[in-house]
């Protein structure tokens, strides 16, 4: 899976204006919502079902990257967003590093596999400390858009 | 690596697959022992006291890993690695199309 698969690129940010944990996710999801891709009638409903799923252990898995993500019946297929903070977020993340890059990501409760497969890539292209570096330092979403296309073309997956 | 050291295959046993939660479960487990453990599928093995690294599997449910461990307490932490598969990481799984489904 590709990061064009399910990323919405009319909602990917850059310099978040949020800094806190639940104001970054609100922003997202606002974002996302703002590309038409997710129904503004449940935007209270995916973000605190967000926000729960925080409450059994952080998202932010290390590296400055965070992964908030929730499964919701309101979509018919993975969709997800990218945002940059540039001074970064208390995420009370695993490592304790505040986090930097966020990939938000809302999934139809049956696929458990396209989840996987997202967090998959997502993965193997930070295991790149240069993409990583990159993101973190993107200023506009045209750079973070064009990141994740340069990601996608195996610019930058070493292995 | 050394073809010696002892070594398990385990199964993903749960519907949702090494998703993040069941890989934060692995990583504070694995990382309660001393010994180096490696695990993975066709000759890719990762760090299995790294998050980051297990979500690069992307292993779904009835994936076959092999864990293998180098270290003094390297049986003590295999056991207990391969229980937490076989429980299947105590994963609570839905019904689909709940509203705010937990699992994830």
């Amino acid at each position: 899976m590709k990061f064009a698969d399910f990323i919405t690129t009319k909602a990917i940010r850059a310099e978040l204006k949020a800094q806190t944990k639940e104001g970054v996710i609100e922003e997202l999801v606002q974002a996302l919502l703002d590309s038409g891709d997710v129904d503004a009638d449940q935007r209270e409903d995916i973000i605190a079902s967000i926000m729960k799923r925080e409450e059994l252990g952080s998202t932010g898995i290390g590296r400055g990257v965070a992964v908030p993500h929730t499964k919701h019946p309101s979509v018919q297929k993975l969709v997800g967003t990218v945002g940059v903070s540039e001074e970064g977020v208390d995420f009370e993340s695993l490592d304790g590093e505040r986090v930097q890059l966020f990939f938000l990501l809302i999934s139809p409760p049956e696929r458990p596999g396209d989840h996987l497969r997202a967090l998959e890539n997502i993965s193997r292209q930070l295991r790149d400390e240069t993409f990583c570096r990159f993101l973190k330092q993107s200023k506009t979403p045209v750079d973070i858009n064009q990141l994740l296309q340069e990601a996608d073309d195996n610019q930058f997956v070493s292995g | 690596m050394n073809k010696n050291l002892p070594t398990r295959t385990v199964t993903v046993r749960n519907p949702q697959g090494l998703h993040a939660r069941p890989a934060d479960l692995l990583v504070r487990m694995a990382s309660a022992y001393q010994s180096d453990i490696l695990i993975g599928r066709d000759g890719e093995l990762v760090d299995c006291k790294s998050i980051l690294s297990l979500l690069t599997l992307g292993a779904a449910q009835g994936t076959v890993l092999s864990v293998s461990a180098d270290g003094g307490d390297a049986e003590d932490a295999l056991k207990a690695i391969e229980e937490l598969f076989e429980a299947g990481f105590d994963d609570t799984t839905e019904v689909p199309g709940t509203e705010s489904a937990l699992d994830g």
